[in-house]
């Protein structure tokens, strides 16, 4: 298992390399003088002059990937000049942020997704089956600002359940029920689509399993049906769910920076979209890679876990 | 095409779908000559009007700019901003895929690392990256938006070309000396043409949304030009005090992407084969049972198992297929009755049928009744039933990879059989699983307890369900073709160790399979299966010596020793009738040699021609068995 991770994680170097290239080549496409682009209307002589000389933004691009390449595998993802402070403690701060709101939707989507659909599999055709397809269909389709703008319409204006917006109550203690009561809504808004995708793919996946023989060979043993749905079915289904929340992870994550806009949640999709209206270009760069690295790794995980999960996997 | 229409037009989600889409598609191209007010013309004292009022009919924004006009001619641009996006990504996915697929090697490789690494990215952060690198703006939006779709089209492409690189039609236009480009313009293109349509399709509900997203987020359309997303945007801070102002460009979007999400469901479904034939139904617990006659007669008192005119069917679609036609089965403590027969002859179903085990969707029971000591067993309640599968009642199937679970190990699946009708302690199942495993003769039952069914070779695989067939000390096991899959040693290995379990124990086997051989070795009777009934029964010795059946003397001579492969099968010319449409009279009359007119005509009986024997047949090979 050991050699199995390393594997793993040796494979992902290229990835990684390759997304570095990938938003450099990007970045490097704004038109114009980089110091000047980066500096932006803070630019005078002198800053442009040293940051020519610390990203090296005279010389070919080539260098300049490399110096930034350099940089990067330091920890050094340069400095926001609007914030005026390094890009990776404040990448860092936002992404915490970030991290507890599509953390908990991706764990909330999901328990109830893979529920769903294994309840909607058990009772094929019958009532619970087509109140969860058709809950799913509305789910995946509705956009989730929208849905999130609504929730706080009902929820937090009209029946005051919870805070309309913000991470922290502005007065009061930062305690984790205070957390809680900020966190419920916008991770349910952003929940309800990849709940509405995992389910989708768990039924499928369940309806594919139990017409299978050893399904047959559980219930010739005597097998209680319960036991045929969530030991036998749902076990040997979970192998092809499990990509499929890798990938839903990657929407989740998306997904935050709409939740975040909603809700005010002080996390990494809000402080992109602000670097972008500022074009604080060298906090776009940073919060760019190191979320795509993070996702990276959380992918590695899930591979792991889909050879714990399935010892026909060669480790 | 039609057909694919057809099966469109049938799925009504997917036509309500369809004709929402169609009515918004056409009100967004007509908005510019509909009597609408200008939908920037600001009028700040009638702002935030509500919906309905005069000359308003959905109310002014925060600037007092007429909503009903907003919303079409936001409508008019999303869509125009969601197709265009997945145009271009679809145009420029399909070419990248096609070039890759179609050069392969080098090229392929080269191309295919460069869109895993893009698809290893949260696809926004990829969005939001050529956003701040271009600067918000619809245009740049719309481009961010193909651009990250790009990935996704190109594989899936990609995939497709590399199927078609290698037909002969292509390498007929290679050798006919066409240059690459005309063969990917002529020969390739219109084959992939029809799945990037359809992936566009399923796609452009997506594309529309995640435009409107970076509108939403200010980073699309700019003021005073707006699209859904941008309208929903700046609405959001009167949210509270004038929510109408979010809901009708929420509602929209809502719409939309339903109706796309509708349609490209039902074109999906239209497209898999598997779901029309309704072959993803699940299987029930047990087989339905819908006698539509009274069951068969009452219970012989000294029969173990008895079957009585049981009938089992399968209803697909409008066709019913007769799998099972009316059989009678008596099986005596202490005894082996072989089932014998061709594949579909309905045997397996039989054996399927006794404890409700012919998945359900489509097998149904339809008439008979199946005895287990005196009990009924058809349209028993559930719960007796499960009570006796396994405990008196076991199985043991064909394929032993297939019939075992994949994901764990040999020893829980033994435990489990244990504990669901003894409540013993984990620790002591075990113990019982490894001697289950010794008395099976597995080697190193400690150690292999603990394999994986993937780990161990098929006669052990077959060892390990004999062994869980055994696990509750069942009085019969039915055994369905447990040697088919095995080679020829292992076969004889595993009929040996059947052979002598059921010596020592007692247990009843009902054994099914298509070798005469394997009777001969194993079976006290013979009950010859075709077409669903039974048209020859015996003891094995009289049978084996004089078949009356001119079905089973062709069987039999199809197998001259132990262990025939299933290529001797079709040593019998011609094949088995398809049961949806059995002829009158004898079944087998095509395939006989000794057929003449009277064959055709009505039922025939399965008559006494001695003291254990019957037969089906107005000509049988023997008038009568000697007393
Ligand atoms: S009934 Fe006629 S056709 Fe059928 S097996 Fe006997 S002889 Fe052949």
């Amino acid at each position: 298992m050991g050699r199995y991770i390393l594997r793993r994680l040796l494979s992902a170097i290229p990835v990684l390399i390759g997304i570095s290239v990938i938003v450099f080549a990007i970045m490097a496409m704004i038109p114009g003088d980089p110091a000047t682009a980066i500096l932006g209307s803070y630019a005078t002589p002198e800053n442009v002059a040293e940051l020519n000389r610390d990203l090296g933004l005279d010389q070919p691009l080539v260098q300049r990937y490399f110096i930034w390449l350099g940089n990067l595998v330091q920890g050094d993802l340069g400095r926001s000049f609007n914030l005026n402070r390094p890009v990776l403690d404040e990448v860092l701060e936002r992404f915490n942020a970030t991290l507890i709101l599509a953390g908990t939707a991706f764990i909330l989507c999901s328990f109830l997704g893979i529920a769903a659909g294994v309840i909607s599999a058990a009772r094929q055709y019958g009532f619970a089956d087509k109140a969860i397809t058709f809950a799913v269909l509305l789910g995946i389709s509705i956009p989730s600002f929208f849905l999130g703008m609504m929730m706080i319409l009902i929820f937090a204006v009209n029946l005051r359940w919870f805070p309309v917006s913000g991470m922290w109550p502005i007065y009061g203690t930062r305690d984790i029920w205070a957390l809680i009561d900020h966190l419920t809504m916008p991770a349910l808004a952003l929940a309800v689509v990849a709940t509405g995708v995992i389910a989708r793919l768990s039924r499928s996946a369940m309806l594919e399993v139990l017409r299978q023989d050893f399904i047959r060979t559980a219930r010739a043993k005597g097998v209680r049906e319960r036991g045929i749905i969530w030991r036998h079915a749902l076990r040997a289904a979970m192998v092809s769910i499990i990509p499929v929340l890798g990938i839903q992870a990657g929407f989740v994550l998306s997904g935050a920076v709409y939740i975040e806009r909603v809700f005010q949640w002080p996390g990494i999709g809000q402080m992109l979209v602000d670097a972008i209206l500022r074009r604080d270009i060298l906090l776009v760069q940073g919060g760019v890679v190191f979320v795509a690295a993070c996702y990276v790794l959380f992918n590695i995980i899930v591979d792991v876990a889909q050879s714990l999960l399935d010892p026909r996997i060669k480790t | 095409m039609m057909a694919f229409l057809k099966l469109l037009a049938r799925n009504q989600l997917a036509l309500a779908g369809l004709i929402v889409m169609g009515l918004v598609v056409l009100l967004a191209v007509l908005t510019p000559i509909l009597p609408l007010a200008d939908p920037d013309v600001t009028n700040t004292p009638a702002r935030f009007t509500p919906p309905f009022s005069e000359g308003a009919l959905l109310g002014t924004d925060h600037l007092g700019r007429d909503l009903l006009s907003r919303l079409m001619w936001g409508t008019r641009l999303s869509l125009a901003v969601g197709f265009a996006a997945a145009f271009i990504a679809a145009t420029i996915g399909a070419a990248i895929g096609i070039i890759s697929g179609y050069y392969g090697g080098r090229t392929d490789n080269i191309i295919m690392r460069f869109v895993d690494v893009l698809m290893a990215f949260p696809y926004i952060l990829l969005a939001l990256a050529i956003v701040a690198a271009l600067g918000p703006g619809l245009m740049n939006a719309l481009i961010a938006v193909a651009a990250v779709n790009i990935p996704f089209f190109a594989r899936n492409i990609r995939g497709i070309t590399v199927g078609i690189a290698h037909k002969e039609f292509v390498d007929a236009a290679r050798l006919a000396g066409l240059s690459d480009a005309k063969i990917i313009l002529t020969e390739i293109l219109p084959n992939v043409l029809p799945v990037i349509v359809i992936a566009m399709s399923t796609t452009v509900g997506w594309m529309i949304l995640e435009t409107a997203g970076l509108s939403f987020l200010g980073l699309g359309s700019q003021p005073p030009q707006a699209d859904l997303g941008s309208m929903l945007g700046e609405a959001r801070s009167a949210l509270i005090t004038n929510p109408h102002t979010s809901l009708v460009p929420g509602v929209m979007i809502l719409i939309i992407v339903m109706a796309i999400n509708l349609l490209g469901d039902g074109v999906r479904d239209a497209l898999d084969p598997r779901l029309k034939s309704g072959a993803l139904s699940r299987p029930l617990p047990a087989t339905l049972v819908a006698r539509d006659r009274q069951p068969g007669e009452t219970a012989d008192g000294t029969a173990l198992l008895q079957l009585s005119q049981l009938e089992t069917q399968f209803h697909i679609g409008p066709r019913i297929y007769r799998a099972v036609g009316g059989v009678d089965l008596q099986i005596q403590p202490g005894e082996c009755l072989g089932l014998i027969g061709e594949s579909g002859s309905g045997k397996s179903v039989t054996a399927l049928s006794i404890m409700g085990l012919v998945a359900s969707p489509p097998g149904k029971i339809t008439g008979g009744s199946v005895y287990y000591r005196g009990e009924e067993l058809v349209g028993a309640p559930y719960e007796l039933l499960r009570s006796l599968r396994g405990r008196k009642v076991a199985y043991i199937f064909q394929d032993p990879l297939a019939s075992l679970h994949p994901l764990y190990t040999v020893g829980d699946q033994l435990i489990e059989a244990v504990r669901v009708h003894r409540n013993v302690p984990k620790a002591e199942a075990r113990a019982h699983a490894i001697e289950l495993l010794k008395s099976v003769r597995i080697p190193n039952a400690e150690d292999r307890v603990d394999n994986y069914p993937h780990e161990m070779s098929g006669g052990m695989r077959q060892r390990v369900g004999i062994a869980m067939a055994l696990a509750n000390d069942p009085d019969v096991i039915i055994a369905d073709e447990p040697t088919t899959a095995l080679d020829v040693t292992v076969q004889a290995q595993i009929l040996t160790l059947l052979d002598d379990l059921r010596r020592d124990r007692g247990v009843v086997i009902l054994f099914i399979t298509h070798d005469f051989g394997v009777v001969a070795q194993l079976c006290d009777r013979v009950a010859v299966m075709y077409a669903g009934r039974i048209v020859e029964q015996g003891t094995t010795d009289e049978i084996l010596a004089s078949p009356a059946h001119p079905y089973t003397r062709r069987l039999m001579a199809c197998v001259p020793e132990l262990g025939g492969g299933r290529r001797r099968l079709e040593a019998i010319p011609g094949l088995p009738p398809v049961v949806d449409k059995l002829p009158a009279g004898c079944a087998f009359a095509d395939r006989c040699d000794k057929v003449r007119a009277a064959c055709r005509e009505g039922n025939i009986t399965l008559d006494e021609i001695g003291a254990t024997r019957r037969v089906r047949c107005i000509a049988p090979e023997i008038e009568e068995v000697p007393a």
